[in-house]
């Protein structure tokens, strides 16, 4: 019954974040570092339903992370104020923008697809600009407060405090990554991934693929509103820079490297790796982009399914989706798996 | 004689100038195996990809159970009834036999938007899937991946999809495409036993297998009907044999 909810690689992850805040001292961290992770990594776990799981190459992702912001930061400053309420109309105002673009590339293949969604988030970078009334422009939204939690026993927890907030910011993560893995294993889950390995067998089997892109897109979009108004609370402020291309670029890179293709985990390993390199390299040198951008490339080239994929080489793969059906194959008295080359045509 | 379940009317489709499909009526009679037959390039496939809304004709219309289902997309006819396998294996690679088959049961689809439960929670689906995996002859492979297995097997799988669909007419793309002799008679015993209960289109390559099996013969030329009747009248139609001469390898079936 637990593996439904969190299987014992999710433990341990969950355990490591826990007590995370604890270590990172000793090891030369500190608690934002695991903050920024986090974050990054429901965005990421969230986009790889769209990149990993449905197989689509959304490159304009950062827009609807960004937007979040200005939604959240809008909604504080001039609306509603409070914490909770601008957090919310932060995930559905970049839910209803990403409901509605996913109306125009839901039906689009391919490169089609990748230029159209890149074509959308360049837009919305734009806006920023275009209503800088609103949004602050060049100077981004500032002034956005990390305002107190209340815990019933606890009194008001003011997550001013980078430890509360590191706190704050777990509970969603995990929250996300066990909604995550609900829905990957979940008959939505499975049409998803049966899109992906043949959208025309999947529609000959009787599914609306482009009604299933849509509903896939507009999900992401929540996972990426949500992080992006963690990353707003986070700095206190919504900025455009999230929204550029290279930043839509980044969180495709993070799910490669990390393994979406191969793992659930993937995208998460990928955060890690992508954030704390960024900062060992950019003290060990001024060039450090030079050195990151070698690695990358190397990834790509000798690992094209990831780190996580280079583990499942060598054993079966551990957690694209709830492996208990692989399992059963391993221990049950299944017949051995032959593979016969297919008999040509006379 | 009871009314047609799938019927062509004056169907046509041209690819630019390339005319594939010219003035093509059908009918196809509930549970009976039908199968369409022709050389190389007579169109086969296109009338297929017309029936199951792959692909929309220029003109003509397509009536299921009497109502016009011509512009009804792929997915929306599969959920009428007409289910279809492929000629080139189209499988789901990277899932399991019983993943391949659970996910085209209706009890599944049904609850395709549920993002909660865990697909391994649907029994009804669970059940229906066990039945079809039996009915193909692949029980005790339900989880080997469907990319590991014999071409054979893949065959057998590919026509279990299209069933777990509970279709009331099946159309099966030449079935026994690159097929082996052993594998050929399961297959043939497995279509036999569909055949009892169920509306079958085939299109197929291999006489014997049609002949033997079919009830209805229509055969395609150069996109248009030039036969139609019972096997043992098709086998001794001169203009069929007319038709198959370019390719002599057929003649010593007919």
């Amino acid at each position: 019954m637990l593996r439904a909810w969190t299987p014992p690689p999710m433990l341990a992850l969950f355990g490591v974040f826990l007590v995370l805040p604890a270590v990172l001292p000793w090891i030369g961290g500190y608690t934002y570092l695991g903050t920024e992770v986090m974050i990054w990594a429901i965005f990421a776990l969230g986009y790889n339903l769209l990149l990993g799981y449905t197989g689509l190459p959304a490159f304009g992702h950062g827009a609807f992370f960004g937007m979040a912001g200005y939604f959240l930061g809008m909604s504080q400053k001039w609306w509603t104020g409070g914490l909770w309420l601008p957090l919310l109309i932060g995930i559905l105002g970049t839910v209803a923008c990403g409901a509605l673009v996913a109306c125009f590339v839901a039906r689009k293949r391919g490169i089609y697809f990748a230029l159209l969604t890149i074509a959308f988030g360049v837009m919305f970078w734009f806006l920023v600009f275009v209503l800088d009334t609103w949004t602050g422009g060049e100077d981004g939204l500032t002034g956005i407060n990390r305002l107190s939690v209340t815990l019933p026993g606890w009194g008001a927890i003011p997550l001013r405090d980078n430890t509360a907030f590191y706190y704050f910011v777990y509970a969603f993560f995990v929250g996300a990554t066990v909604l995550l893995w609900r829905i990957v294993n979940s008959p939505f889950g499975q049409v998803i991934r049966a899109i992906k390995q043949s959208e025309a067998r999947a529609r000959a089997v009787g599914y609306d693929t482009a009604l299933y892109k849509w509903a896939v897109f507009t999900l992401s979009c929540a996972f990426a509103g949500l992080a992006g108004g963690l990353y707003t609370l986070a700095r206190y402020g919504a900025f455009a820079e999230p929204m550029s291309l290279q930043q839509s670029g980044n969180v495709v890179l993070m799910c490669l490297i990390g393994g979406g293709f191969a793992s659930f985990y993937g995208p998460a390993l990928g955060v890690v790796v992508f954030l704390v390199l960024r900062d060992v390299f950019s003290t060990l040198t001024d060039h450090w982009m030079l050195l990151y951008g070698l690695l990358f490339m190397g990834i790509i080239l000798f690992l094209p399914e990831g780190i996580l994929g280079l583990v499942q080489r060598f054993r079966r793969p551990v957690g694209f989706h709830d492996t208990r059906a692989a399992e059963t194959a391993r221990t049950a008295d299944a017949p051995p798996v032959t593979v016969i080359k297919p008999e040509r045509r006379p | 004689m009871s009314s047609p379940v799938l019927e062509t009317h004056g169907l046509r489709k041209a690819f630019g100038g390339n005319v594939v499909l010219d003035g093509v009526s059908l009918a196809f009679q509930p549970r009976r195996l039908s199968a369409i037959i022709g050389p190389n390039g007579a169109g086969k496939t296109t009338c297929f990809n017309l029936l199951t809304g792959f692909l929309r004709p220029d003109e003509g219309e397509i009536r299921f159970k009497g109502r016009d289902i011509s512009a009804l997309r792929p997915d929306r006819r599969a959920r009428l009834g007409i289910c279809r396998s492929f000629q080139i294996l189209n499988l789901f690679d990277e899932y399991t036999v019983l993943e391949n088959i659970r996910v085209a049961v209706p009890a599944m689809r049904r609850r395709g938007f549920d993002c909660w439960t865990p697909a391994g929670d649907l029994a009804e689906a669970e059940d229906r899937a066990a039945r079809i995996i039996r009915l193909i002859g692949l029980a005790g492979r339900e989880h080997v991946m469907a990319k590991h297995m014999s071409y054979g097997q893949r065959r057998l799988l590919e026509i279990g999809v299209a069933l777990a669909g509970e279709p009331e007419v099946l159309l099966m793309d030449e079935p026994t495409s690159g097929l082996g002799s052993r594998p050929m008679e399961t297959l043939r015993e497995l279509v036999q036993r569909l055949a009892e209960g169920l509306t079958i289109v085939v299109i197929e390559h291999d006489m014997d297998f049609v002949l033997s099996l079919s009830q209805h013969v229509a055969v395609l030329h150069r996109g248009t009907v030039i036969a139609e009747g019972p096997p043992d009248a098709i086998r001794d139609n001169d203009e069929v044999r007319e038709a198959y001469l370019g390719g002599l390898r057929y003649m010593r079936t007919l």
